[in-house]
């Protein structure tokens, strides 16, 4: 299976300086082509981190990280994933399309070919006359659209997300996983996404991985077999309730606190993590 | 059209008219309380002087501002080098940085007499080092901060695309660094006009600025002497203005050019 996982981590472990913190603790994990892996878990779990091992944003301190079947290291060089941020992370002195455009100038596109890309992909995340303004002329959600486009641009097989939408309001991350939906069945690709919030891994993944607190372990694995296309309805249907319990049942497993476990409407957000 | 005519108004006029104002208690209070011209000569004459001795005073401006726009550039390129320089490499900076940050303390002016020493008396070249240590210092700090106080997410991005060390630096640590760079631009037009004046009064060549200006005084030629200051500011302030404007020419994206409301 690991043949034709794009990530797949064997023992991954990483401490943080001589006989420190422990931050990740033996993770396994495979993610094949195709799925939308959420990570889930409290505060300081790691799952930020794990991201970015993935991503060779982070040097695991033990264990392997295949990506695309060849190192970690050697995908990033090969640029084989785009990564969102919480933060849009957008330059102010580029326009909107410049910012897009921005892995496409690495690449050595030329500019014929970059222009076009932009256009379809202003249109992909519904951004269109957009294109010239400053990115603090727009929203925040409109922002982390631009930040998506942008990971999108050079159609990396795989797409790693850190909390993208969490310091977005309600409404709008709803629209924006629905958004997210859309362009990941459109694009085909794999997709780790990690976040806080319950019911947004419910809804957007094929897989919840529930982490414990540190050391980061993977507590469980809840398969979300809710129907695809999935739209608001999902939200609404029974299926997806019972899959909410279950993911915060398998969290309170993995040893949360019970004080920073208030659910709300199907809803839980498990605390803020400072970034 | 109109209506933008009428805002610009509106936003100078009252510094215009605080400046007239100004001066018009000036040449009163001059006339009026018989002030002595060694004291503060009255606007009228500094301003006759000006037209009378224009060819002399501005020679030796001239020559005095191109002292301090050597000594600028040279202090702002060392400072930015020596700055991009210890933000690349983290030993040069815990072994750099303090000393830099303590040398911002030190009155270099002091340090002018000793400069003649050596660099010559007469020459340019006193006075241009003088501008130019004076300029090096808050150059180099401002720069420092601006090239480290990138967002590490900007950095982690760039990385995810296995962009190099140099691309980096080049698309965003100096962009971001813009605001601080212009900073440090800023104070050293400031810098480098006291530093080339200052030089050129522990002694210069005939035709310098300072030189001048503690000549006419010494043979009391207050007019004259207030003339040269008078020129010296204008200098300095248009100096200052045109690093303002290339500012927000390089600068024409920044939230605080726009005017914008910050984040």
């Amino acid at each position: 299976m690991s043949e034709q996982a794009v990530v797949s981590l064997r023992n991954v472990t990483k401490s943080f300086g001589a006989g420190g913190v422990t931050e990740l603790q033996s993770i396994d994990l495979d993610v094949r082509p195709g799925e939308f892996v959420s990570l889930i878990g409290p505060s300081g779990c790691g799952k930020s981190t794990l991201l970015r091992v993935v991503g060779d944003l982070v040097e695991p301190s033990s264990g392997e990280v295949i990506v695309n079947g060849k190192s970690a290291r050697q995908a990033r060089r090969d640029r084989d994933y785009g990564i969102v941020f919480q933060d849009a992370v957008l330059y102010d002195w580029r326009t909107v399309e410049k910012n897009i455009a921005l892995p496409l100038e690495l690449l050595g596109w030329d500019k014929g070919r970059q222009t076009e890309r932009v256009r379809e992909l202003l249109e992909l995340v519904e951004l269109q006359g957009f294109g010239s303004h400053r990115p603090w002329q727009l929203s925040g959600g409109m922002q982390q659209r631009v930040s998506i486009a942008r990971a999108l641009s050079f159609a990396p097989a795989l797409l790693l997300m850190d909390e993208p939408f969490g310091a977005l309001d309600e409404m709008t991350r709803e629209r924006l996983n629905s958004e997210l939906l859309r362009i990941w069945q459109a694009s085909g690709s794999t997709v780790i996404f990690v976040t806080h919030s319950i019911s947004e891994a419910v809804f957007l993944s094929t897989r919840t991985v529930v982490m414990s607190r540190r050391p980061g372990r993977i507590a469980a694995i809840v398969d979300v077999d809710l129907a695809q296309p999935r739209n608001a309805d999902t939200r609404e249907e029974p299926r997806f309730f019972e899959l909410v319990t279950e993911v915060r049942d398998r969290l309170r497993e993995g040893g949360l606190d019970e004080e920073s476990t208030a659910p709300g409407e199907g809803e839980l957000v498990v605390s803020e993590e400072t970034p | 059209m109109r209506s933008r005519l009428r805002r610009a108004a509106r936003e100078w006029l009252p510094a215009a008219l605080v400046f007239v104002a100004g001066i018009a208690i000036w040449e009163g209070a001059v006339r009026g309380f018989g002030i002595e011209n060694f004291l503060l000569p009255a606007p009228w004459d500094i301003i006759g002087t000006l037209v009378d001795d224009w060819g002399e005073l501005s020679s030796a401006a001239f020559f005095t501002f191109r002292e301090a726009l050597a000594g600028f550039v040279i202090g702002c390129s060392a400072g930015f080098l020596v700055a991009a320089a210890i933000a690349r490499f983290r030993l040069l900076r815990t072994a750099i940085m303090p000393y830099a940050i303590a040398a911002g303390a030190i009155p270099i002016i002091a340090f002018a007499p000793i400069t003649n020493n050596w660099f010559g008396v007469t020459g340019m070249s006193s006075k241009i080092a003088i501008a130019a240590i004076l300029c090096f210092f808050p150059m180099l700090v401002n720069t420092m901060k601006g090239l480290t106080s990138v967002p590490a997410s900007s950095i982690e991005l760039m990385r995810s695309y296995a962009a190099s060390e140099l691309t980096i630096f080049r698309r965003v640590r100096v962009p971001t660094s813009l605001p601080y760079v212009f900073a440090g631009l800023k104070v050293g037009t400031v810098l480098a006009m006291i530093g080339a004046i200052v030089g050129d009064y522990f002694g210069g060549s005939p035709g310098a600025l300072g030189v001048e200006i503690r000549r006419w005084v010494g043979i009391f030629a207050f007019d004259q002497a207030w003339a040269g200051i008078v020129l010296a500011s204008a200098l300095g302030i248009v100096f200052y203005g045109s690093v303002a404007v290339a500012e927000r020419l390089a600068m024409g994206w920044h939230p605080s050019v726009r005017g914008a409301r910050p984040e």
